[in-house]
């Protein structure tokens, strides 16, 4: 007790006492510190909190459905969990959601990649100016509008491509059609594809766009041309930022609901064509059931939903760890 | 191997504005020739006009005539791409591209122009780091990044992947400007061994450097701020520095001026 008594009352001397040593080292003795120091402090603390509520809540309605589940839930091809012995797994969903993913993304990266380099590199100013801003609209269309587009024009017009697919490519298995509505991954890759092309081609842009010009000027000098310029300089002091920006339209492709509700032809069974209608995806399968879900049947969606979660965050961590592998030959310390 | 520079009435703009003026100066091969003059006064503009780096710049332009040994380089036909594969270019700035290699840095002018053999190109990369005295400090990390070495070091690189390509002519915009005077020193001893093989032109602030390092100085200045920049006089450094024939030359040589 005598200890913190002589601690609460500050000697008269000259000398700083140890706690306001400490605290002018830390440098928040100002009001307006203290205050941007709490607020700041705090919404990095919020945003653990959110995402910690998310997986627990997400962790205990999963749980709840997958101790009843009769199938094995990380296999099984069917979902019925309005049964007296419910059967439901993720399979299914998980293959559709990665498969549409991965069309989407082999389309939409090298465009947009394309599209960035030739809106910084190529294209007189006057014109990249308006072509940026209409791919900033792109973004902003709501995803319900994709959907009616994909559901009503893209749908209809796939069959020629699907059938040249089939006529020349139909032996790979991968593209061979039966001829059934072309309600397929791949329309649904396309879809995606398009969807995600604006978020890709805005961050690369970007990335592209702080090429430092010394750089440049140094390839240019070597007697490179304009391609090679970017081959040399740009493309690589971009990558970490190209695959960053890739992350972030993967993320939306992997969630994205209502476009793939409204233009996929849902059953619960692997095709491995993907031209063939059929096939799921998680976020699709949850809003296409949720409505009409008894309390189980919901939690069993919640139980796909962490899945997805799951598969975000494992993707995210990937991105991550190659960039950071590149790191000593990233720009950031040239 | 190294070449004579010709400029005949070299004017260069920056869209509208008139950057330099009626330059003419002849450049000999195999020796080192200084620009000094006070900033703004347009002699890294007048030096990117010999390798026609100028152009990149949105609205630069030239007229007159620069001429490498009997080849026009503003020529009609002439690829800029190739004027700049035989008019090599050392920056203010050391840049080594940051995502290669030191390998790989010093390889890449080559591998713009054609395809080597491994053990080739690892012939020339060693020889033009030994070029510009670095081979000894790199050659147990050569697959390290070149963005890991310090500041003379890296600027070293980038002479050694300029001469690498074997070009006629090395141009030198402040290459020490931002490097301590060890380094700095490095540098310059190595351009006395580099004009064996090259002509070097090289633009300085430093005037002690330009009178240890170059053979000929050209004194650039201009009338005001917004005029062009001009040629006042070129000559033997020894004499610029001794007993230049104008007036302002002493003037900014002996700092009573800007």
């Amino acid at each position: 007790m005598d200890t913190t008594q002589i601690t609460d009352t500050p000697p008269p001397a000259a000398q700083p006492t140890a706690t306001e040593q400490k605290r002018a080292a830390r440098g928040a003795t100002r009001p307006g510190d203290r205050i941007f120091l709490g607020l700041s402090r705090g919404s990095g603390i919020f945003l653990l909190v959110i995402m910690a509520a998310i997986a627990v809540f997400l962790t205990y309605r999963a749980s709840l459905a997958i101790s009843k589940d009769h199938g094995n839930f990380l296999t099984t091809f069917e979902w019925n969990t309005g049964l007296q012995e419910p059967v439901f797994g993720i399979a299914v969903l998980a293959f559709g959601t990665i498969v549409s993913s991965i069309v989407a993304m082999a389309i939409a990266v090298p465009v947009a990649v394309a599209i960035a380099l030739f809106l910084t590199h190529y294209a007189p100013r006057k014109l990249s100016g308006p072509i940026a801003y209409v791919i900033d609209l792109l973004a902003a269309v709501p995803s319900i509008v994709y959907g009616l587009w994909g559901a009503l024009i893209l749908v209809p017009h796939m069959n020629g491509l699907f059938g040249w697919l089939d006529d020349y490519l139909g032996w790979t298995g991968i593209f061979s059609w039966q001829g059934g509505a072309p309600r397929s991954m791949l329309t649904v890759g396309i879809l995606l594809a398009i969807m995600i092309l604006p978020i890709i081609t805005n961050v690369s842009r970007e990335v592209f766009r702080q090429t430092p010009r010394m750089n440049e000027e140094a390839a240019l000098a070597l007697g490179a041309t304009r391609w090679e310029v970017i081959r040399m300089a740009v493309i690589p002091f971009g990558r970490s930022g190209v695959i960053s920006a890739s992350m972030l339209g993967l993320g939306r492709a992997l969630g994205e609901t209502m476009a793939v509700a409204t233009v996929l032809s849902p059953t619960f069974d692997i095709q491995a064509s993907l031209l063939d209608p059929g096939g799921g995806t998680f976020a699709q399968n949850i809003a296409s059931k949720f409505g009409e879900a008894t309390e189980f049947g919901r939690d069993a969606l919640i139980a796909s939903g962490l899945v997805l979660f799951v598969i975000t965050l494992l993707v995210n961590g990937a991105a991550r760890a190659i960039i950071a592998r590149r790191a000593e030959y990233s720009g950031a310390n040239a | 191997m190294a070449k004579r520079i010709d400029v005949s009435g070299l004017t260069a703009y920056y869209g509208s504005h008139k950057a330099i003026e009626d330059i003419s100066m002849t450049v000999e091969p195999r020796s080192v020739t200084a620009f000094i003059g006070p900033s703004g006064c347009g002699k890294s503009t007048f030096l990117r006009t010999l390798n026609r780096m100028h152009e990149v710049t949105p609205g630069g332009r030239v007229e007159g005539k620069v001429m490498l040994d009997d080849e026009d380089l503003y020529g009609t036909g002439i690829d800029p791409v190739s004027v700049r594969r035989e008019v090599g270019m050392v920056f203010q700035r050391p840049n080594p591209f940051p995502t290669m290699s030191i390998f790989d840095n010093v390889a890449a002018g080559l591998r713009l122009n054609g395809s080597y053999k491994k053990s080739e190109l690892a012939e020339v990369v060693e020889k033009s780091l030994k070029g510009a005295n670095l081979w000894n400090e790199v050659k147990d990390r050569l697959n390290k990044p070149g963005s890991g070495l310090s500041g003379g070091q890296q600027q070293r690189l980038c002479i050694a992947r300029a001469i690498a390509v074997e070009p006629k002519v090395l141009l030198m915009d402040e290459p020490c400007s931002a490097l301590d005077p060890i380094s700095t020193l490095a540098i310059e001893d190595l351009i006395g061994e580099l004009k064996e093989r090259f002509t070097i032109v090289i633009v300085t602030h430093n005037m002690q450097q330009a009178a240890r390092v170059s053979d000929r100085t050209a004194f650039f200045n201009l009338a005001a701020v917004g005029q062009p920049g001009k040629l006042i006089e070129i000559d033997e450094t020894e004499r610029i520095f001794s007993n230049p024939s104008v007036q302002a030359t002493e003037d900014y040589i002996s700092g009573r001026f800007g």
